[in-house]
């Protein structure tokens, strides 16, 4: 359903991404793994072209969604709602839990009133958070946890009923308690959304992908299923990475 | 060592001048101005009608001079805010960088215009305009707060701007990957994000107006009035000292520093207010 051909990317001079291909099953974690500044976050971030934001970007190749290019002539509200982010740190909106998480079907004017509330609710219990802030919709964002900060963001994404995930080291602000909560809701979120998730922490992508890719100087090395990459890499180089030789 | 406390000595001293100057003027305005007010009983000399210095009894009632300046400065804000935060907003969220290079040193040029030049291009160009397309005789609040508009630009604008740029970047990334566009993002998350700054811009843009004179004087009119349109003329307060200063003496004399008094404490309020605000933006 989301499939990267050959994608080159370019900001300025610099070339981060030197002809990655990779396809994203459904209904499954995939995992993009690979040392600090490998491209794996912008390699996400090509997936629903956040890259776009970056002044002097410029990608090359296709990414197929849905089996049309993104980058030919997509309407980037459609897609972004239906290919949504969380961020690397919780970035809740300086609002109310309640219009943090209402913020997306407003501005696509999905749902208003008593419909708009409903979603609210549904979005919080899909993350489990309701129980947490289900009485206190009115309060600042930002005065929660970190962890509920997280959760609220994921929300906030579910609320659009987006079909694919992309998380930006969804859990590196968080502690170890967190982490694994996030995990598990990770999880739970697979069996109805398609996920992919990039992590520095390869324990990480072991727990919860279903395929990984090793990423290392813009280039995907290795790509396929976790169990695989993580017990028989054929790469010499992944083989380094995951047990630990550099990164 | 004894070097050291020679240096933070002196620093400390020329850091004093400046609250140094600040206190003699202080004291200066309200020793010449609070006996003349107390004498004719604060009440009516806020609330006074009628300004007549050579009266006899002499007549110190400030009160169109307080109108007058409250509405060439309403007026400079219902023209500055808008076009300085649009401004603001295209600078800060729109704009190509190359296009910022040319337009920031353009505004901060425009803060570095004399008063003097603004109220003469508004003599020469704004009240012909006014007394022959819209009536009257040109000098008006209209045009004070035209120009006044214009002249609290460069403050509305770069402080709002500051305000907007310090909104972090994941806000704006965080709402852009939810399908916003660019101007849902800014109206729903960036500047609400910003309002105490923006607010902020206004307030001090506020204070810009009030205080400005050399300009008003220019195109206002100078009339002693309460106006019943913006066509009419008005005196300000800053406008009221500088005409008389010249040739007053005696009580006249104190009655403008105690103009300056009321001047003083508006402005004071405006900047508490500023920093106020500034300071619940930060907590939050």
């Amino acid at each position: 359903m989301l499939e990267a051909r050959n994608v080159r990317l370019w900001y300025g001079d610099f070339n981060a991404l030197k002809g990655v291909s990779m396809k994203i099953q459904p209904r499954s974690i995939t995992a993009i793994i690979g040392p600090s500044g490998c491209g794996k976050s912008t390699m996400l971030r090509c997936f629903n072209r956040m890259n776009d934001l970056v002044e002097g970007c410029r990608v090359e190749g296709e990414v197929l969604f849905e089996g049309r290019n993104i980058y030919d002539h997509y309407d980037l509200t459609e897609l972004r709602k239906r290919v949504g982010m969380v961020f690397q740190r919780p970035n809740p909106f300086p609002l109310s839990v309640q219009e943090n998480v209402g913020y997306g079907p407003r501005i696509h004017g999905l749902a208003s009133g008593d419909g708009l509330r409903a979603a609210v609710k549904k979005a919080l219990q899909a993350t489990q958070l309701w129980n947490d802030v289900g009485d206190r919709l009115t309060a600042p964002a930002l005065s929660l946890s970190a962890e509920q900060q997280q959760r609220l963001c994921i929300s906030r994404l579910l609320a659009v009923a987006p079909d694919i995930l992309l998380m930006d080291e969804p859990c590196s602000a968080l502690d170890p308690m967190a982490t694994q909560n996030i995990e598990e809701l990770m999880l739970e979120l697979k069996r109805d959304y398609t996920i992919v998730i990039v992590t520095h922490n390869m324990q990480q992508a072991a727990r919860v992908s279903d395929f990984t890719g090793f990423m290392l100087l813009g280039e995907l090395v290795e790509f396929g299923e976790t169990q695989t990459i993580f017990t028989a890499p054929t790469d010499k180089r992944t083989e380094e990475y995951i047990t630990g030789r550099y990164g | 060592m004894k070097q050291e406390t020679a240096i933070r000595l002196i620093l400390l001293g020329l850091a004093m001048s400046a609250v140094g100057a600040l206190a003699v003027i202080t004291t200066f305005i309200m020793k010449e101005g609070l006996p003349v007010i107390f004498r004719h009983g604060l009440g009516s000399f806020l609330f006074g009608t009628e300004w007549q210095p050579n009266a006899e009894p002499a007549r110190f009632g400030v009160f169109a001079m307080i109108v007058g300046s409250a509405a060439v400065t309403g007026g400079a804000l219902v023209i500055g805010v808008p076009v300085g935060l649009g401004s603001a907003i295209f600078l800060s969220e729109f704009a190509p960088r190359r296009v910022v290079t040319f337009f920031k040193p353009a505004i901060e040029l425009l803060a570095g215009i004399p008063s003097v030049v603004f109220g003469f291009m508004g003599m020469l160009v704004l009240l012909p305009f006014i007394r022959e397309h819209i009536g009257g005789r040109g000098a008006s609040v209209l045009a004070g707060s035209i120009i006044l508009g214009i002249m609290i630009l460069p403050t509305v604008i770069a402080i709002s701007v500051d305000a907007l740029r310090a909104v972090p970047r994941s806000y704006r990334e965080g709402s852009f990957a939810l399908g916003a566009t660019g101007w849902q993002t800014t109206w729903r998350v960036t500047l609400p994000a910003a309002r105490a700054g923006i607010v902020a811009a206004v307030i001090l843009g506020m204070g810009r107006a009030i205080g400005e004179t050399m300009a008003v004087i220019m195109v206002t009119g100078n009339s002693v009035q309460i106006p019943r349109s913006p066509l009419d003329a008005v005196r300000t307060l800053t406008s009221n000292i500088a005409l008389e200063m010249s040739y007053a003496d005696g009580e006249h004399r104190e009655a403008l520093f105690a103009t300056g008094v009321v001047l003083f404490v508006i402005i004071m309020c405006l900047n508490t207010l500023a920093n106020a605000i500034a300071r619940v933006g930060k907590r939050d």
